[in-house]
This record gives C-alpha cells, structure tokens and sequence, in this order.
C-alpha cells in the first residue's frame, strides 16, 4: 500500500493528499483541484515552479533552465516532486523565476 | 514549388531529459523506428513510411527544446546554389563536412533571425527498413503504437518572425499558406511550406529567442488520431488539448508533451497547397477558430508552455 501524504498549497489555503510515487502536480489535477499552473507535466516548461518551504521529498528529472544546479533547497517544479512527508508548498514569485533566469543563461545547443 | 531547391523537413534534434523515457515515447508510443545509436548517445529514429535515414535525433541533456531543424535540398548543385544566396544576403553559415553526422552528407548550417539554428543538407544514405520499391508492400512490418507515417513539421517560437519569415520566403523558396495579423498589422504567426502540405513550417512571435513550440508527426486519417488518443489515455501520457481540428491548415489533430515535456502534435488531413494559393489569413480577434475550429477557443498552456 503506497503511502499518501497531505500537500497543502500556502498561498490559497488548498489541500489534497498525494501518494508517495505521484507527482503532486499530477495529483492536483486528478482529483479536480486548482492551484499551481498545469504546463507539461513533465519537467520542462517551468509552468509548475514552486517552494517547498516544509517537509521532504524526491525530484524526478527536471529542466535546469528551471531548476539550475545549486538551487535553494525546496526549488522544484511541481509535476516531479514525489512527496516522502506532508507538504507545504508555495507558488514560484517572480523573483524565483528571474533568480532561475539568471542562473542558466540561454544558449546550450549540440550539434 | 519545391521541385528544385527546399524539398523537406528532414530531421529535428531534440533535447530530452531521461533517454530511456524518451525512447519509450517516440519508439513505443509514437512508432518511430530506431536506425542507430551514436557514440556520443544520441539516438536517431525514423518512421516507418519515410525512406531517410533518420528523421528524428534524441539527445540527452539537461533541459528540454530543439537543437536544430534540418531541411533536405533537391540536390548538391541546389545546395551550393543556396549556399550563396544565404552568404549573399548577409546570412552567416557554417559548412560541416560530410560524416559528422551518421549517414549525412555535408550540412549547411545557419541562426536564423528567431535564434533557431537550421540546417540544410542534400546527402542522406536510405534505410533498409524504408517503403519497399518492388511490388511494395503497405510496409516491412505492422507499425507500432500510434503508427506515425513521417515527421512533419515543427512550430517554433522566437521574436523575429518577421526576418525568419523573409529568409525562408526569400532565399529559400518557401511560400506562405497562413498567418494571423494583429490590427495593427503585426503578424502573430506564419505558415510556410516549401512543398504542397499546408505547412512545412511556422513561427509564433514570441518574446524569447529561439523556443520549440512542436514537433508534429503525420498519421493517416482521423480514424488514427483516435487510436493515438486511445494510446495516450492508456498510458498516461500528459496531453495538451484534443482530438480536435485546426482552422489554419484544417488537419486534425492532438497536442501532447513527451516525457522531456516537448509538445508532440499528431495530426492527418488537411489541404494540399500550390504556390499560386492565395494567402489565408486570421485576424486575431478569431484566432480560437484559426487554432481549434471545435472549441473556437485558445487554451493558455498552447499558447504559453514552451521548451
């Protein structure tokens, strides 16, 4: 039996439970909840960024345009974090989503 | 028309997280067939109605998006032809000799005004597995999962559509099949094609340089988009909005993101186009029809997520 953990969400007082192998982006919006930004669950638009400012869990694979090497603790997109605790999470501010800008300049391409 | 010059997209690079996940996307889900493995671990794919080598290259990175979109040319001669053209008018390219790259001849490479790179080559060695020529057969074996015929098209984001738009139209022969214009005059978005399919290629105007909006993979009829719709559901797969029709090019189709979170488009159906076509053009106050005719409404993740 997987374990479920209770995920709140700081900014609009929102709750749910998610188990410990769903991301809580997924879990969000299979039980019809709306809080944080649905993008392409998957890692890679950044639409999800949020804070965990309490409780632990594991990332699955993300975009370090997002979610740069060295981030503070608890940066992550939303749709990879796979809850190990209950958490309280808060919606990324601007001023999260310039500091990720700022950290992984544009221009990484192979040939 | 592009008998001469620009026939094709050719290949698309793409950057993904997790290989082994994108693997399981494009080759089980998606159908496509894998053709080699570099030493460098890129992995290159083709579907099974196309005759090239490869046509889609997965590289693992550490964020998402599009490496380069490559355009097969008519022939070596009509490569050098444009080679010219392209120095002619100011446009920086680079040659990168032949074996770089596995079966492909020398490339030409270039950023266009998006900040998207493109390439142009005319060599590609054939794979065994592509169409049979005697007495053919619909194909070697049944395809897989939503049975993509080829790669289509991409659409990009970037800021200067405009000067991507006159570069492809101008230099490269490309004609344009759509657009949507802002009252002001601004377009928001073009549609062009080097062929007689509704669009070879499209550019979004968007703040940013050099984005991948989507890669799109042609299948065979509406019937196959429902199947891909089945697919989707049964594997969880993260889907942006469809089956529903466009307006602009009139295909059907379904929006989905692959587990990198790069937007896919299976699409069928469709006009055929002939240079001498007017242009159809959307104003923005019925741009919801021209993107979704069902919905006849934008959804805010199409217009905003991109890799």
């Amino acid at each position: 039996m997987t374990s479920h953990h209770r995920i709140e969400i700081e900014n609009c007082g929102t709750h749910f439970r998610c188990p410990e192998n769903e991301g809580v982006l997924q879990a969000m919006e299979r039980q019809g909840r709306r809080a944080i930004p649905v993008g392409c669950r998957n890692g890679g638009c950044g639409l999800c960024l949020v804070l965990v400012t309490a409780g632990d869990f594991k990332a699955g694979p993300m975009s370090r345009r997002h979610v740069p090497c060295g981030e503070p603790a608890g940066l992550a997109l939303a749709c990879r974090v796979y809850p190990q605790t209950d958490l309280r999470v808060r919606l990324a501010t601007d001023e999260d989503r310039q500091w990720s800008k700022q950290q992984c300049p544009a221009g990484r391409d192979g040939r | 028309m592009a008998i001469s010059g620009v026939l094709r997209p050719g290949y698309v690079q793409v950057r993904v997280l997790d290989m082994k996940a994108a693997l399981e996307h494009y080759r089980d889900r998606i159908g496509l067939d894998v053709v080699a493995t570099g030493n460098d671990g890129r992995v290159f794919l083709k579907a099974y109605d196309e005759f090239d080598h490869h046509s889609v290259i997965l590289r693992e990175a550490d964020e998402p998006g599009m490496d380069f979109l490559a355009f097969k040319v008519a022939s070596e001669g009509e490569l050098d032809v444009l080679h010219e053209k392209l120095l002619n008018a100011g446009v920086a390219v680079e040659e990168i000799p032949p074996g770089d790259m596995p079966a492909v001849g020398r490339r030409l490479t270039f950023i266009a005004p998006t900040g998207h790179r493109f390439e142009l080559f005319a060599t590609i060695g054939l794979d065994p597995t592509g169409p049979m020529v005697n007495n053919p057969e619909l194909w070697h074996a049944e395809p897989r999962g939503m049975r993509a015929l080829r790669f289509d098209h991409c659409l990009l984001y970037g800021d200067d559509i405009d000067g991507a738009k006159a570069l492809f139209n101008d230099i490269l022969g490309f004609s344009t099949t759509e657009q949507v214009v802002a009252p002001d005059g601004t377009v928001i978005a073009t549609f062009l094609s080097c062929s007689t399919k509704a669009h070879d290629l499209a550019l979004v105007r968007h703040d940013e340089k050099g984005k991948l909006h989507h890669i799109s993979f042609l299948l065979e009829s509406w019937n196959d988009i429902g199947h891909a719709a089945d697919i989707m559901s049964r594997y969880e797969m993260s889907v942006d909005i469809g089956p529903t029709r466009h307006g602009i090019t009139r295909g059907q189709t379904i929006y989905f993101f692959d587990p990198s979170g790069n937007r896919n488009e299976v699409f069928s159906g469709g006009y055929t186009f002939y240079p001498d076509h007017p242009v159809r053009t959307w104003s923005t106050d019925s741009v919801g029809k021209a993107i979704f005719y069902y919905e006849r409404a934008l959804n805010d993740r199409f217009m905003t997520v991109v890799t």
